[in-house]
């Protein structure tokens, strides 16, 4: 292909670049003529060029675009969505065009007839709507050859061209500001820059390790001569650095066209603002970013932003907004793009990640809604329903991800259901240098890249800044969080035998056995940040940070993913260098299942209950617990009859009260009164309610507990906030004995023979849920609400068959209890079984420890009930 | 394959130049005793025994990682690829180094010897005498002088992974 062809092609590539932006700009303000004649003079000036060079189909289409800018400008045709389409249409042909000629060096075959006849219709005056228009065939969607053009690089494959422009009137390079920036520029191989690049580094490198020669000696007569070599390598490689910078804003070029089209196509209003397009970064990143950002613009543009209805109903202003923004931060390039619509659709994103098996339920069933999101950028997942790839490059985003995380920077995903979406890439300036920090564990040298250093910390015992133990995993208090720590001795496998010491003096850990060592009394901590994941990286020493040149590791090292890369330090020495993303996936992993455990450790009423819920004494919802409630009945007020100033109704062949929920009760005279029916053995008794409203399943939560005698408290159930009546109350109401131990002398019938059962457990719900159940099963059941006032049961003498005892109770906890039962001889031989809302391997171990007989977990109910049937039948009678 | 030219004499007396194919030159090395021998043409330094920086989590056959001039050399302790018997101190080994892939790694071995061009003739491939742990990292053998001189595979012998 001939030179003058190629100038051709590059040139009139950064036109229609330049044409795209231009025409959206002028649409939306028709009346700024200098954009209009920039606008024809560009499209003239393209057709006269095909004309001269013998492009005839070119020409013809040029000729027609511009023929309808030119009645435009002379007033005689509006500017209306459909002209605009149609004149964009008309510079995607002539792309199109282009494009096959540069891949084939000649014109392609065929005809424009359509799009020349719509054209000239629209240069007639005619009005007809534009219909899509098919690309020609042969060329790709959206083929990016020629616009690849813009940013300098060879067309096809590489090629020097010199060319000086002096002319201020022309428009190259950063051109968009306008024809008063007179830009000199040289259009230069790319690999020539690259080479520089990279002797420029090794000649930092070297200077740097003069540097540390010289450091020791104060007089050598090389420090001034090194001194001002290093100013000028310093100074070199700076103005190395910017050769391959270029501002953002060329690789924003193409949005508003895109924009622009999708709005027309949606019949959304979006609003492009493009903040910091003048930033510039590395021409290397950019080309990295360029497809994510137009797919992330987009995404925002076609599922982000709701259709103009949609935003007014949910109260915002009929213009979407999307902002791309640019701007530096300490060293970085930030670039972010947000828009205000609905927000990511977290339960969409839920249920795909389900489907992809990217987690399991119960792993997104404990997922904060951040967590959720940050799945969109895994590998293979897309939540749109058709797959738009960018370019045929195909832009996965994890592929995005770790592309910049390989450079040294982190994206991040942000979501806000309704109010919008953020996606923000951060990026190290300087690429092929970078700043480590140095550190040394188990007497070994590593470095760790500056940036994903967040802060130092130093820790040492007896300090407030002291290394915990909690759960048998270190965490360090940091300005009121915790932060999660790993010890990279033991991620490196280095000193096998050494194990986390709590150098905290208070022994936080449940009932821990181990002797708290003294460490070498100070250790540093890392702290490192991996997307909203904060920890704490513990190593021994910490040296200085110097400028490194990051090498990748040879492929045996690929798969250990704790090293980005290696390096060799001024020292000559080689070292490898952390990557606390790997370390980070880790401790992650093995945080998410301890927070889950500590989760349900300190809250252990997680699980479901079937709760019933009802009305009385107001309107306010009241539940209680549907395994306490024996049959719901509903009592036709006739039979009710009345003895000693209470109510009462024959039911299953005796007595049973009822006992209205509060005085003020209005009993349905003459009416069916809904009746709540405890029983226990013999004996029942129905609470009367004014409506029973239904049956939910859902977490027993008491948030707020209560001073009133037949509330336990309330909670929120079913979304609704319900208190939670005491059952026990109203139970006592009716038979004032109701919870008494029966008699061991033998009262009621064969009951002398039933097994008497102690019931340790703090919590008032649980008591009044297993106590009835056990009742009901058989078993003269004594409930007490701590281990102390267990203990005093056995001072005044009381003997069990067996103890049932809650794990988590505040006081003395259960295991604590065992050791005081089994220590004394007047319960040592008493069966205990240790009740528990969850039980894991660990806690199975410990239980059997400390003589626990069984371990029974609360979470089923007749599961309980044979559970603790199995155990006592295993103990034996008394 | 290089050729190698010889001067003979033939029957009519005149001298001519006999053209020998097939000829390869080799370095000579010696790991506990045993001869082997590794492609001239891909040896691209030879260096004196040197720190090794140690890799944690690195596999055994890696002994760690060597500065050459600038660049990472990942060196392979040999003795371990081929299932010998290991040695005291890999830092007291000479070290072989060798491009594959565009990655430098240095082959640990005891002793270096001369380089020696061996013809085709005395090239078997599959000798039933090599031993078991070697036939995956070898060419073949060479017979020199009653010795046995094996060849090595060096793409075999670094990549662990494959």
């Amino acid at each position: 292909m001939d030179d003058l062809l190629t100038e051709f092609l590059t040139e009139t590539g950064e036109n229609l670049a330049v044409l795209d932006v231009e025409l959206v700009k002028f649409e939306q303000d028709p009346s700024d003529k200098d954009i209009l004649s920039n606008i024809f003079r560009l499209v003239h000036t393209i057709k006269g060029t095909c004309g001269f060079l013998g492009l005839p189909r070119l020409e013809k289409v040029a000729h027609a675009g511009e023929d309808v800018l030119g009645n435009i400008r002379d007033g005689k045709l509006d500017v209306t969505p459909e002209a605009v389409t149609l004149i964009l249409q008309c510079l995607d042909r002539i792309r199109d065009l282009l494009g096959e000629l540069e891949d084939t060096g000649d014109e392609p075959d065929g005809e424009d007839g359509e799009l020349i006849g719509l054209l000239r219709e629209m240069a007639g005056g005619g009005s007809a709507a534009p219909p899509s228009i098919a690309p020609i065939q042969e060329a790709e969607p959206e083929n990016d050859a020629p616009e690849a053009n813009e940013f300098g690089a060879p067309v096809a494959a590489a090629y020097t061209a010199v060319e000086k422009k002096a002319e201020p009137a022309k428009k190259k390079e950063s051109g968009e500001k306008g024809p008063s920036i007179a830009a000199q520029s040289i259009r230069v191989n790319v690999d020539l820059l690259e080479n520089l690049m990279t002797l420029v580094s090794e000649m930092v490198l070297t200077r740097n390790q003069l540097l540390q020669m010289v450091r020791g000696r104060d007089d050598s007569e090389f420090s001034a001569p090194l001194q001002r070599l290093s100013m000028i390598t310093t100074e070199l490689q700076e103005g190395v650095m910017k050769t391959r910078m270029q501002p953002i804003g060329n690789a924003w070029a193409k949005l508003p066209r895109i924009v622009r089209d999708l709005s027309v196509d949606s019949g959304k209003k979006i609003d492009l603002q493009m903040l910091g397009a003048d930033t510039e970064l590395d021409r290397q990143v950019l080309e990295m970013i360029k497809d994510p950002l137009t797919h992330t613009v987009r995404n925002s543009a076609d599922h982000g932003l709701e259709e103009p209805e949609g935003r007014i109903a949910a109260g915002k202003a009929e213009l979407g907004r999307i902002t791309l923004n640019a701007y530096y931060e300490g060293g970085h390039i930030v670039i972010s793009i947000s828009d205000d619509g609905r927000g990511l659709n977290t339960v969409r994103i839920r249920e795909k990640a389900i489907e992809n098996e990217l987690a399991t339920e119960a792993e997104i069933e404990g997922m904060a809604d951040a967590q959720i999101h940050q799945f969109v950028m895994k590998a293979g997942f897309s939540t749109a329903e058709r797959i738009t790839s960018v370019s045929g490059r195909g832009v996965g985003m994890d592929v995005v991800r770790s592309n910049i995380e390989k450079i040294g920077g982190t994206v991040e995903l942000k979501s806000e259901d309704g109010k919008g979406s953020s996606f923000t890439i951060k990026i190290p300036l300087t690429l092929a240098i970078v700043s480590a920090l140095v550190i040394e564990c188990a007497s070994q040298r590593f470095a760790i890249l500056q940036i994903s250093v967040l802060e130092l910390v130093r820790a040492a015992s007896r300090t407030e800044t002291a290394i915990e133990l909690i759960n048998d995993s270190p965490v360090l208090r940091l300005r009121d969080r915790l932060l999660p720590l790993v010890l990279l001795r033991d991620l490196l496998k280095l000193s096998p035998d050494e194990e986390v010491v709590d150098t905290a003096s208070t022994d936080e850990s449940e009932g821990a056995d181990q002797e708290p060592e003294e460490l070498d009394d100070e250790v540093f901590i890392v702290v490192s940040q991996v997307g909203n994941y904060s920890f704490g990286i513990i190593v021994d020493r910490v040296f200085d940070t110097e400028e490194i040149v990051v090498k990748p590791v040879t492929p045996i090292f690929r798969d250990i993913p704790y090293y980005s890369g290696n390096t060799i330090l001024g020292d000559g020495s080689v070292i490898m260098i952390i990557d606390p993303n790997g370390i980070a996936g880790d401790a992650a992993n093995a945080a998410a299942t301890e927070g889950a455990k500590a989760q349900t450790a300190v809250d252990a009423r997680d699980e479901t209950t079937s709760m019933l819920i009802f009305r009385a004494g107001g309107h306010e919802l009241k539940a209680v617990p549907l395994a306490l409630v024996a049959r719901l009945e509903e009592i036709d007020m006739d039979t009710v009859e009345h003895s000693q100033q209470q109510r009462m109704v024959q039911y299953r062949g005796s007595l049973m009260p009822l006992i209205p929920y509060n005085e003020a009760h209005e009993w349905k005279e003459g009416d069916r009164q809904p009746i709540l029916v405890f029983t226990d053995r013999e004996r029942s008794m129905g609470l009367a309610v004014d409506e029973i409203v239904d049956i939910v399943e859902d977490q027993l939560n008491i948030e707020i507990s209560t001073d009133l005698d037949e509330l336990i408290g309330s909670a929120v159930i079913d979304g609704k906030a319900t208190d939670v009546i005491n059952a026990g109350h109203f139970l006592i109401k009716a038979y004032p004995d109701w919870f008494e131990v029966a008699d061991h002398n033998g009262t009621e019938d064969a009951n002398s023979n039933a097994v008497s059962v102690l019931l340790v457990d703090d919590s008032p719900f649980f008591r009044n849920l297993l106590t009835p159940m056990l009742s009901v099963a058989g078993y003269v059941v004594t409930s007490v609400e701590s281990a102390d006032d267990a203990l005093e049961l056995r001072e005044s003498g009381s003997n069990f068959d067996v103890i049932i005892s809650d794990i988590e109770m505040p006081g003395m906890n259960g295991f604590e209890f065992a050791q005081a039962v089994k220590g004394d001889a007047r319960w040592k031989d008493t069966p205990m079984v240790a009740l528990s809302s969850h039980v894991v391997d660990k806690d199975l171990e410990r239980g059997r420890e400390v003589s626990f007989d069984d371990y029974v977990t609360k979470s089923d109910r007749d599961e309980l009930i044979q559970s603790l049937e199995s155990a006592l039948n295993e103990i034996g009678p008394a | 394959m290089m050729s190698s030219t010889n001067l003979v004499v033939t029957e009519a007396g005149s001298a001519v130049y006999q053209f020998l194919d097939n000829v390869e030159d080799y370095l000579t090395v010696n790991i506990d005793g045993q001869l082997f021998g590794i492609e001239a043409m891909t040896v691209q330094d030879i260096l004196s025994p040197r720190e090794i920086a140690k890799i944690p989590l690195s596999p055994k056959e890696v002994a760690g990682s060597i500065n050459l001039r600038g660049r990472i050399v990942t060196a392979v302790d040999v003795r371990q690829r081929l299932g010998m018997s290991k040695v005291q101190d890999p830092e007291k080994l000479m070290n072989v180094v060798a491009d594959v892939d565009g990655e430098l790694y240095s082959l640990l071995v005891d002793k270096i010897g001369d380089v020696l061009s061996m013809s085709s003739e005395t090239f078997e491939s599959n000798s039933t005498n090599l031993n078991d742990n070697w036939r995956e990292f070898a060419q073949g053998v060479h017979l020199l002088d009653g010795n046995l001189m094996v060849i090595c595979d060096v793409e075999k012998i670094v990549r662990l992974n494959a």
